[in-house]
């Protein structure tokens, strides 16, 4: 017998739950203001997430799936990618796309029922918050042939979940991307639950990063709360993919400290301790202990920082609440480019049936 | 100008498209150096180069959700799933996602891609690979579905799909492949995708059809019309949308209307045209609307395949029946 095949998987963290470097910084994190940066967006997402699920508990939102907890791996993402690059999210990417530049407005108008908030007037390109789980990984593979076919160098960054990862989709996707040597990164987002099912029941594989290897690329694992180590990771494969030499994989470590959804209620099936635990690796709390730690942040700071989001969500709920819904006729508009004429007959019967709907 | 197969014909269309408009890909199972299964794409690997055919790995979720994906970059991506029975798993991609990626988001993206697929039976092939799953298609908003019947129409209508902005479901009744060969000028001229096509003229009854179904049905006209039964035949071509119009005008005139299906009976197409023939023609008509189809069960292996297929005696019976009514 001989050995084939063997494979490792490396693990990445620089800023440890404590706010302690255990790493070497890359050179944009010795830069106060771009990790400012960062840091502002993980909360300007924490309150977001506050104020979407209070909306929803007093029925001005539906059903909302919460971020808390896995802010810096979004955000890592977002802050890795160029502008010109395309993001296929899921559906806990909004640290990732408020960098891209969709708007909490428009992410009110998403959760609130409106597809206008799929409409983004910045990230023309991007794709929207998709919901059948891993089904937008095929799309990334496709994005990424588009760019590769026009030698764009520009790269496709898949975002989903660990229980994406069981799905034939995302099997098929990173195959496909292997063998067409595509430009498209993959990150698993790994929080440790797929709704009620945990990790360990999701698959027998002992991390979600070596999927990658059967696909023919590198698979790698970064600590998902640590935002410095995910940028520098999920950036490494990005400009790895951008020069051409193939497609990447990561599995960025995090945890799920919301209910899968306002529609969930996480008590039924995970130990309230788990969730106490996680707490301590806390993604916002972390970077903040290496910012006061580094002189970079005080007191002040932080109070300014969360009024100043308080009234940026203030003012994108505001502006959500007083959208008017669209019009009837909107529910036809964008089914074709022109619509067919058989169409044209039903969607005026609705018209006239539309009022009594109120 | 040569006589061409349907094979010929979508060829000469998939070439044409690929000359005209650099943005038109390929790809599918062994559409590159093997032409496919049926040599649709035979030559085009060779003309077009590797950048613009190209073979998928065997993975049919991917091959539509890749389209989708490069669709929505501005591709026209023209995919080939090798049979209708192996379409299941690209249909969740199809549904959830090239249907609808236009409407969600407001027209920011869009989805300019045709699905295409050889599907039905006849040829005596293995299990799995004669359906007839159109009306799964067809019940799908946002996405078209179009069916040629000839090499002519083949030609016309692929070119059509693949220039049109929206998502195309393309049937390509196999056992039509190479049943016939008939001149195909190669004019780059598209046929409309929202109308059926009258293919003769009768008075008496009714016969709509689409796919493989339109030769048995000309079949069955003939032999009407040794008895003196006037059909008109209708070729759908379009299930989605459906060109209503045309077959309640036509029904308008007969009274009459056989509606044939290779796909099984219940939830099929033609329930869809006889529901639409009830609801908009009722006062002209003279006779209960009938429903050729496949029977309601799985379809057979073939040595019992052709027990299965509706032909000429049942289309003739059921406009008998018809014609029995005053």
């Amino acid at each position: 017998m001989k050995e084939v095949a063997t494979f490792s998987i490396s693990h990445t963290g620089i800023i440890d739950a404590d706010g302690k470097a255990t790493g070497e910084l890359p050179a944009f994190a010795r830069d106060a203001a771009e990790l400012i940066r960062l840091y502002r967006t993980m909360v300007l997402t924490r309150s977001f997430d506050a104020r979407a699920i209070a909306l929803q508990r007093t029925g001005r939102l539906g059903t909302y799936g919460s971020s808390l907890g896995q802010e810096a791996a979004a955000v890592g993402v977002g802050a890795a990618m160029r502008p010109d690059d395309v993001l296929l999210p899921s559906f806990r990417e909004t640290g990732a796309q408020l960098l891209r530049g969709v708007s909490l407005r428009e992410l009110f108008l998403y959760w609130g029922g409106d597809e206008r908030g799929s409409d983004f007037q910045a990230a023309r390109e991007d794709f929207p918050i998709c919901v059948p789980v891993g089904s937008q990984a095929p799309h990334a593979a496709g994005v990424a042939l588009a760019f590769k076919l026009r030698q764009q160098p520009r790269v496709a960054v898949c975002v989903f979940g660990d229980g994406a990862t069981s799905k034939g989709d995302v099997a098929e996707a990173a195959n496909i991307a292997g063998a067409w040597n595509l430009p498209v990164v993959f990150v698993v987002v790994n929080n440790g639950w797929a709704i009620s099912v945990p990790r360990d029941a999701q698959s027998a594989a002992g991390t979600l990063a070596q999927k990658a290897i059967a696909a023919g690329m590198p698979g790698v694992q970064v600590d998902g709360n640590d935002v410095v180590a995910v940028r520098v990771v999920v950036g490494e494969a990005i400009e790895r993919a951008r020069r051409g030499e193939g497609p990447g994989w990561i599995e960025a470590l995090t945890y799920r400290l919301a209910d899968h959804t306002t529609a969930d209620d996480a008590s039924r099936y995970r130990d309230p301790a788990e969730v106490t635990a996680a707490w301590k690796a806390d993604p916002i709390a972390r970077l903040r202990t290496w910012l006061v730690a580094s002189g970079a942040w005080g007191r002040q700071q932080e109070q300014d920082l969360l009024q100043a989001c308080t009234a940026e969500v203030d003012a994108a709920a505001a502006a959500y609440l007083e959208t008017p819904p669209q019009a009837p006729e909107t529910v036809f508009d964008y089914l074709y480019a022109t619509l067919p004429a058989a169409l044209a007959e039903q969607r005026a019967r609705f018209l006239a049936e539309a009022p009594r709907h109120g | 100008m040569a006589e061409q197969t349907m094979v010929g014909a979508l060829n000469m269309a998939l070439a044409r498209a690929m000359t005209d408009d650099h943005d038109v890909v390929l790809f599918g199972e062994d559409v590159g150096k093997d032409g496919g299964v049926f040599r649709v794409t035979d030559g085009l690997l060779d003309r077009f180069g590797p950048d613009r055919v190209l073979d998928t790995p065997l993975s049919e979720a991917a091959i539509a959700g890749v389209a989708v994906g490069a669709a929505a970059q501005g591709l026209r991506a023209v995919a080939e799933i090798q049979f209708s029975g192996f379409a299941y798993p690209a249909i969740d991609q199809m549904v959830n996602h090239a249907a609808r990626l236009r409407n969600r988001t407001r027209g920011r993206l869009s989805c300019p891609m045709v699905l295409r697929m050889p599907y039905g039976g006849g040829i005596r092939a293995p299990e799995h690979h004669s359906e007839s799953p159109e009306a799964m298609f067809a019940h799908i908003p946002g996405l078209r579905v179009v069916i040629p019947s000839s090499p002519r129409r083949a030609y016309g209508l692929m070119l059509a799909a693949i220039r049109d902005p929206d998502p195309v479901v393309f049937l390509e009744p196999k056992r039509r492949y190479r049943a016939v060969r008939e001149d195909v000028p190669d004019d780059g001229v598209a046929l409309p995708l929202d109308r059926c096509f009258i293919e003769r003229d009768g008075g008496d009854v009714t016969l709509v059809a689409w796919g493989a179904m339109l030769a048995e049905c000309h079949t069955a006209a003939e032999a009407l019309a040794g008895k003196g039964v006037q059909a008109e035949i209708i070729d759908v071509a379009t299930l989605k949308p459906f060109d209503a119009d045309t077959v309640c005008a036509s029904v308008e005139k007969t009274g009459r209307c056989v509606v044939v299906q290779e796909a099984t009976l219940t939830g099929g197409f033609a329930s869809e045209v006889a529901a639409t023939l009830a609801e908009r023609t009722l006062a002209a008509l003279r006779a209960p609307i009938e429903r050729v189809a496949g029977w309601d069960t799985v379809m057979p292996l073939p040595r019992l395949e052709a027990l299965y297929m509706p032909g000429v005696a049942r289309i003739v019976a059921a406009c008998d029946r018809a014609m029995s009514y005053a």
